[in-house]
């Protein structure tokens, strides 16, 4: 047909599926690891895992995030340790989602969700505060007036969000390399990265453990 | 005046006030349909056109995003509107309405519908039936091209000037072709009149899509009238008039809301007053079969089928003219030119010449075995003779 071709291929596409998906009514499935905004986690017991040690902010190329730690009070520590980040805030105006700080983070204490829908009209908002960031008493990331988020878009919020994972070194496979996390508990190990081998199984089952 | 509406049985007789108000409701109408037409044919337009790229469309505006072009013209219509300093004014505020009040007035000659009942009176559904019929159609097109001309012309700025030079050329080209392609109907049916076009493709039988259909004794005619009123409204692949990106715009450059709109909502309206004619003088109008089960004499069959049959006739041509938008692209302009003058001209000119003489032969008894032959070598003869006479492109390259 040469010249006319171009009207098969139009009329063949209209009993084609569309493209187009109903955002935002609904969304796709996000890549596994999608860098969203962060959330503190705490551990099983409710203590917060940041320490306050600032090597997040250290690494940050953004300059986005701010932290000072002080020690725990002993009567009612915050976190495990000595110290505990006193003051956490991330500009999300500035953050580009390196993921670095997650990278940085000796314990596992802050990670990034799929969440990226924000609409703030002013900067206040955009700076989020620890109050904001950290999780919930459900382990869950708290969820702000200006976010958009769709049903149980916040679910995946934890440790094994890592941009890399430990499971890309051979010694590392099937083993579980992080802590467990208020609300979710133990996360199984990583699936091998090898596609041709099936996900192996925790070495260790979550504990049960009362919110302390 | 009874020369001007002669065929209309309404106005034959004394003219009351109820012959008045029936006049008036149908001038309504048509008005009323044009506009909510061209909303749906945009709407449809960018729904069907979403259907070909895999996308959705316009979902947000009313059920299926169907209010989104009512959207888009609030919004017009509340948008400032600026006039560059060195234009024209009166003559820039004219021109919109040299576009859009044609492209209204050239649907009244469409016969919606068969002649009905009304309040006592008998009256065909269309708004008026002039003898001159289908020259009034090309008349309003050719004022619609002032409408273009004065726009450009009137904005004092180079661009739409240079557009309406362009836009004006290639309508004053196709327009020719266009009339020339009518005439291959003409021939055949032997009055102006578009109801009497109509009449004489009424319904008989499934043979009669065939016999007595225009589409099919004038097929060449069909083919090019199709093309050439895809360019006289400016519509895909012929729409150089709004090449954004490679022309700057054009004639409507230098317009801003619903002045623009105007020029838009004329251009659209042109697209299906032209598949209106289409529908009329090859497709047998409002003609079909009626409903067999119900009398022949009840409103199913006098009101609601001819009116079905014309409307699903004019949404097949309009959505191929959307499928053709979706499918071709944009045409260079020498190549535009080129094709209407040494190509569609030349073949309506030799086609109604050769249906006048197969008419004639026909009516004068002459043996058609031998006639169409002979009729059809003639006509490529001459073309041929024609084009040797063009120079080509390489002679051209010569030239320059």
């Amino acid at each position: 047909m040469g010249k006319f071709s171009g009207f098969r291929i139009t009329i063949a596409q209209v009993f084609k599926p569309k493209v187009t998906g109903d955002y935002p009514n609904s969304k796709r499935p996000k890549p596994e690891r999608f860098h969203g905004r962060h959330v503190l986690n705490r551990y099983e017991d409710g203590m917060e895992k940041c320490i306050g040690c600032e090597l997040c902010a250290g690494v940050c190329p953004a300059n986005c995030i701010y932290v000072r730690g002080a020690d725990n009070p002993p009567d009612s520590p915050v976190s495990p340790g000595e110290r505990y980040g006193f003051v956490y805030e991330i500009n999300y105006l500035r953050c580009i989602h390196c993921d670095l700080c997650v990278e940085a983070c000796p314990t596992e204490a802050i990670t990034e969700t799929k969440l990226f829908e924000f609409s703030f009209t002013n900067r206040q908002d955009a700076i989020y505060t620890k109050s904001e960031l950290v999780v919930d008493d459900q382990g869950r990331a708290q969820r702000q007036p200006w976010e958009l988020w769709l049903g149980d878009e916040d679910d995946q919020t934890s440790g094994w969000m890592r941009a890399t994972a430990s499971a890309g070194q051979a010694e590392f496979e099937g083993k579980v390399g992080w802590s467990g996390e208020l609300g979710v508990g133990v996360r199984a190990a990583e699936p091998s990265q090898d596609k041709t081998r099936t996900a192996i199984a925790p070495t260790s089952e979550p504990e049960e453990v009362a919110l302390g | 005046m009874i020369r001007l509406f002669a065929a209309d049985p309404l106005l034959t007789g004394d003219i009351d006030l109820t012959v008045l108000l029936i006049v008036i409701v149908k001038t309504l109408i048509i008005f009323v349909m044009l506009l909510v037409g061209v909303m749906l044919y945009i709407w449809a337009m960018r729904k069907v056109i979403a259907d070909m790229q895999n996308r959705i469309g316009p979902q947000k505006a009313g059920p299926f995003g169907i209010l989104q072009s009512l959207a888009d013209g609030v919004k017009l219509f509340f948008k400032e509107q600026s006039e560059p300093a060195g234009s024209d004014h009166r003559v820039y505020l004219l021109a919109p309405y040299l576009s859009i009040i044609p492209a209204f007035l050239a649907f009244a000659i469409v016969p919606i519908g068969g002649t009905v009942s009304i309040a006592g009176h008998m009256t065909e559904l269309q708004l008026a039936d002039p003898a001159i019929g289908v020259l009034f159609l090309l008349a309003m097109s050719g004022i619609g091209l002032y409408g273009m001309m004065l726009a450009g012309w009137s904005s004092g700025s180079k661009y739409p000037l240079i557009g309406s030079v362009r836009a004006s050329a290639q309508m004053l080209s196709y327009e020719a072709a266009l009339g020339l392609a009518i005439v291959g109907v003409l021939v055949h049916s032997g009055t102006l009149s578009t109801r009497a076009i109509v009449n004489q493709q009424a319904w008989t039988g499934a043979g009669s899509i065939f016999t007595d259909w225009y589409w099919l004794p004038a097929i060449g005619a069909f083919v090019i009238f199709l093309i050439a009123a895809l360019a006289e409204t400016n519509h895909p692949p012929f729409d150089l008039v709004e090449a954004e990106q490679e022309l700057t715009g054009g004639f409507n450059t230098e317009y801003t809301g619903i002045r623009f709109a105007l020029f838009y909502l004329a251009e659209f309206m042109n697209v299906i007053t032209m598949s209106a004619i289409a529908v009329t003088l090859f497709l047998g109008g409002p003609n079909g079969p009626g409903l067999g089960f119900v009398a022949s004499d009840s409103w199913i069959n006098t009101w609601f089928m001819p009116i079905f049959w014309f409307f699903l006739k004019l949404m097949v041509l309009l959505y191929a003219t959307v499928w053709v938008r979706a499918s071709l692209p944009r045409m260079r302009y020498d190549r535009l030119m080129d094709f209407s003058w040494k190509v569609l001209i030349e073949s309506a000119f030799l086609w109604a010449m050769a249906t006048g003489a197969i008419v004639v032969g026909r009516n004068e008894g002459w043996n058609l075995w031998i006639l169409t032959p002979a009729v059809a070598l003639g006509a490529f003869l001459i073309y041929f003779v024609l084009m040797a006479c063009v120079p080509s492109d390489k002679e051209l390259e010569e030239i320059r």
